[in-house]
């Protein structure tokens, strides 16, 4: 359906190579390309959380970046190299 | 460079449809501007679309309207090219304090300057505040499940990566922006396997009148419905996805008719199988907090939100502070636009303390804002809350997602300490204490509380930061911090 042309970016996600569009979200990424709804756990129950809001209000997406912990995985696009991390990588 | 010694005519926050046409007026009409998204680049939420670097796809096959925005877009594009207004995208104003002039004080968004740190802070004689809204929940068992998304969310998600996040999907709640979300799942290629409207729509009858006001919403409506007849979607009234089963993921709800109330009726739930998105919104929110912390007046507008008041000119109770678009009350796009270029006409006007002209474009604004404003008010009227909500929840349903309080404690804490009211809730329970400071339970805490006061839904919109924001950044105000 989209005949739009596309580059591709290669990531990492926790250590694997992983090759996505352009343009998306760390959170699409996950999502499209490794098929997984949810990448952080919450403190106390342990479930999985993944994308809810969408726009960067509810903070359940959050994963690291290139070291940097805690960020909206909704609002953060895929650049060459990116180093993506999610729980629980990261006590 | 921490612009500290910045000094602005009008300060726009917000690049949404009220932003962007608030920002283009000002600058037209001579104004020293600059413009604040947190945003990487415009549209807001209405015209949120793919990133304009990476994407050649057009992003109007998304998009009712998307001819206003590349007007606007453009006007606010030549406007930067020729000096007269500065950009700040990725920009989150996490603190305002009113006086002449004003004073914002601005983090970079970490998700998209990551290089960044520290606080800049400008200073502007006026501000348009155009801070839009976010997606209405109420906790349902279930909804922490991954797979469960606001409506909005959805939207956003096929508008920016043009996929539906889900390809068998259930939508929930009220108000006919759960139509447009639908017709951009089925646009995406994707199955709606039903819609569950909470109201009956008999709201709608007695007010037919107002919806012969807006033709342009009508024709949208038009068109959403013969896309959902297209595809059969099956839409249901006085119904509501009333639990979420799955075990990792949500794979089915349960759907039941409700009574007037809102209560689930004995016997009619039905399960809806072979689910992977649900989708579940009941209205918006509109971003108070800037507006609490600035002290303007509010007061709960038809659908419960707490919202500004404005008066004719869009200026707030607090001298030289206009709002425009939901946070005067959630009314959609057009109105925001309307609102947006009023406010944008007459700060730019009073510059030099004459009476702005009226032109007939601004006479123009003014009916369709009056007409989107009655519209809506006959829209949040229709679609009530259901009332009797927490009836859906079981003991283990979390209300708070940040801090996973379920309903048994919330329970507990409302009969004991006679929280009733939501402050009192937080203390009891962490409800509303966790990273998104209320913004998801919210609406939960507040239909909780006994009280339809607007003080009380101030004190929730009452947080610290606009965001919440790295202690860093707190730290290495206005400039770099040296690590
Ligand atoms: C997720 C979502 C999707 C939606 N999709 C649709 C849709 O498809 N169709 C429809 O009819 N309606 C939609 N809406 C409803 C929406 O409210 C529109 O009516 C419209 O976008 C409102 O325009 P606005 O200018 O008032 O605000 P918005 O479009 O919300 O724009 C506000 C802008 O201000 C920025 N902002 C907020 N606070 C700050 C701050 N403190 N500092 C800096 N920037 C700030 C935001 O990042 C945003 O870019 C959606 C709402 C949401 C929440
Ligand atoms: S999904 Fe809510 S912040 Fe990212």
């Amino acid at each position: 359906m989209t005949a739009g042309e596309f580059r591709t970016v290669t990531v990492t996600v926790d250590g694997r190579r992983v090759t996505t569009e352009a343009g998306r979200t760390v959170a699409a990424t996950l999502m499209l390309a490794e098929d997984r709804l949810h990448w952080r756990e919450t403190r106390f129950a342990g479930k999985g959380r993944g994308l809810f809001c969408g726009i960067g209000v509810c903070f359940d997406c959050l994963v690291t970046v290139d070291g940097q912990p805690s960020l909206r995985a909704c609002l953060v696009q895929v650049a060459e190299g990116m180093s993506i991390e999610t729980e629980p990588m990261d006590g | 460079m921490a612009d500290t010694e910045n000094t602005y005519e009008v300060a726009v926050i917000g690049a949404g449809p009220a932003g962007l046409a608030a920002a283009s007026e000002a600058a037209a009409g001579g104004a020293h501007t600059v413009l604040i998204d947190a945003a990487g680049q415009f549209g807001g939420q209405y015209w949120r679309h793919a990133d304009e670097q990476s994407s050649s796809e057009d992003p109007a096959v998304w998009h009712h309207g998307w001819k206003t925005y590349t007007g606007l877009a453009s006007a606010v594009d030549d406007a930067i090219s020729a000096g007269k207004l500065q950009y700040l995208p990725a920009s989150h104003v996490i603190a305002a304090e009113a006086g002449s002039p004003f004073s914002l004080s601005i983090a970079p968004v970490p998700e998209s300057q990551p290089e960044h740190q520290g606080l800049t802070q400008i200073r502007a004689h006026t501000v348009v505040l155009c801070p839009g809204a976010y997606d209405r929940q109420l906790p349902v068992p279930g909804w922490t499940l991954p797979g469960v998304m606001a409506a909005g969310g959805i939207q956003a998600f096929i508008k920016t990566q043009g996929i539906s996040p889900g390809q068998r999907v259930v939508l929930g709640g009220t108000g006919p922006f759960l139509l447009s979300a639908a017709a951009s799942v089925l646009q995406a290629g994707a199955e709606v396997a039903a819609i569950c409207e909470s109201s009956d729509l008999t709201g709608w009858v007695p007010r037919g009148v107002s919806a012969a006001l807006v033709p342009s919403k009508g024709k949208e409506g038009a068109e959403y419905i013969a896309l959902l007849a297209r595809h059969r979607v099956p839409y249901f009234r006085r119904r509501a996805v009333v639990a979420i089963h799955g075990d990792q993921r949500a794979t089915a709800v349960s759907t039941a008719r409700l009574n007037r109330d809102g209560k689930a009726l004995p016997g009619t739930e039905r399960i809806i199988e072979d689910v992977d998105l649900v989708g579940l919104g009941w209205g918006f929110v509109p971003q108070s907090e800037l507006v609490v912390q600035l002290g303007a007046q509010m007061f709960r507008d038809a659908d419960g939100s707490l919202v500004a008041e404005v008066d004719k000119d869009q200026q707030s109770s607090v001298p030289g502070l206009y709002l425009a678009g939901e946070i005067t009350g959630v009314a959609g796009a057009t109105a925001a636009v309307a609102e947006g270029r009023i406010a944008g006409r007459q700060v730019a006007g009073l510059r030099g303390g004459g009476r702005p002209p009226r032109s007939s474009a601004d006479i123009k604004d003014r009916v369709l804002r009056r007409n989107h404003r009655l519209f809506a008010q006959a829209m949040h009227r229709a679609h009530p809350l259901p009332q009797q909500w927490p009836e859906w929840l079981t003991d283990e349903t979390v209300i708070c997602r940040c801090e996973e309080v379920p309903w048994q404690k919330t329970k507990e804490a409302i009969d004991s300490l006679s929280a009733e009211e939501p402050r009192g809730l937080k203390g009891a329970t962490r409800i509303g204490m966790g990273w998104c400071q209320g913004r998801m339970c919210g609406q939960a805490a507040d239909c909780l509380a006994s009280s339809d006061s607007a003080d009380v839904a101030q004190a929730v919109a009452r947080r610290g930061p606009a965001i919440p924001v790295s202690l860093r950044a707190l730290a290495g105000e206005s400039g770099r911090e040296s690590s």
